[in-house]
């Protein structure tokens, strides 16, 4: 066992129990403190794997926007949550069916792979990641185009929320 | 060093518990909840292939950040459409939602 082994069980054990947390708990304002628990896991193993930017890109955004905006959406619709009961479905056993299914599959599937439990190829000595990931972002041959896209749809999805989620003058 | 099926396990096992999540929950936020973890899923694997297969090709790390702005998006328009229901309707269990149920 080495360190980076035991650093990461502690964290998948951790991830995997908060989110059971994230759904099982009533509680929506916790459900979403223990989201931020397994997002914060995620960029712990985001670390260990050599990629810094995207393990602070992951506090940044997932853990310092999304999360805070799931909060505010549950203070924003939270009356009726306490009144509605259970927080499951009735039939919420055939979800549990369902998703222990999908995950046996997929470690059947996975075992059968033979790139399964290969080990990290080493980076190249003075391989600067940040540096390859910004230039594989705006470099005509390699993504730039998707870029775009992706930063046109984030301000088309905002104005869209704005829309939506608007007040109209006299609707209430 | 770790092996590549550990994380492979755990995502799939983290997605197993958002798709639960999906499926089981009545709150509306809750779903959207469960979708996130579904998305986190899919981060640790596109960022492990990166790492265990080539780590000079960055197109696992770009996948990555694409699903980051894409995950944006889609709490945002989400939520507001949460917000939006819950001024009309009163309510954000996704099983009282039925006006276009048949």
């Amino acid at each position: 066992m080495t360190v980076a082994q035991i650093v990461f069980l502690i964290t998948a054990a951790v991830m995997l129990g908060s989110a059971f947390m994230v759904v099982t708990t009533k509680n929506l304002v916790h459900a979403a403190l223990w989201l931020i628990v397994t997002l914060f896991g995620a960029a712990v193993l985001f670390a260990t794997l050599n990629a810094g930017f995207i393990a602070v890109i992951q506090v940044v955004v997932y853990i310092g926007a999304i999360a805070i905006l799931f909060i505010f959406a549950v203070m924003l619709t939270r009356r009726t949550m306490s009144e509605t009961g259970a927080g499951l479905n009735p039939n919420w056993w055939l979800s549990a069916a369902i998703a222990v299914i999908l995950f046996g599959g997929l470690a059947w599937l996975l075992r059968g792979w033979d790139g399964f439990s290969k080990a990290a190829p080493a980076l190249p000595s003075g391989f600067d990641s940040v540096g390859a990931l910004a230039q594989a972002l705006v470099s005509p041959e390699a993504y730039v185009l998707p870029f775009e896209v992706a930063s046109v749809l984030l301000l088309a999805a905002l104005v869209g929320a704005v829309y939506i989620a608007f007040q109209k003058k006299g609707e209430e | 060093m770790i092996p590549l099926s550990w994380y492979l396990v755990l995502s799939a096992a983290l997605f197993s518990i958002g798709l639960f999540g999906v499926l089981a929950r009545r709150n509306a936020v809750a779903i959207l909840l469960g979708i996130e973890l579904m998305l986190n899923a899919v981060n640790i694997n596109l960022v492990s292939f990166w790492r265990y297969n080539d780590p000079t090709r960055m197109d696992g790390q770009v996948f990555a950040v694409i699903v980051f702005a894409v995950a944006a998006a889609e709490v945002a328009v989400g939520l507001a459409l949460i917000i939006s229901v819950y001024r009309r309707r009163n309510t954000v269990a996704a099983d009282e939602i039925d006006l276009m149920k048949w």
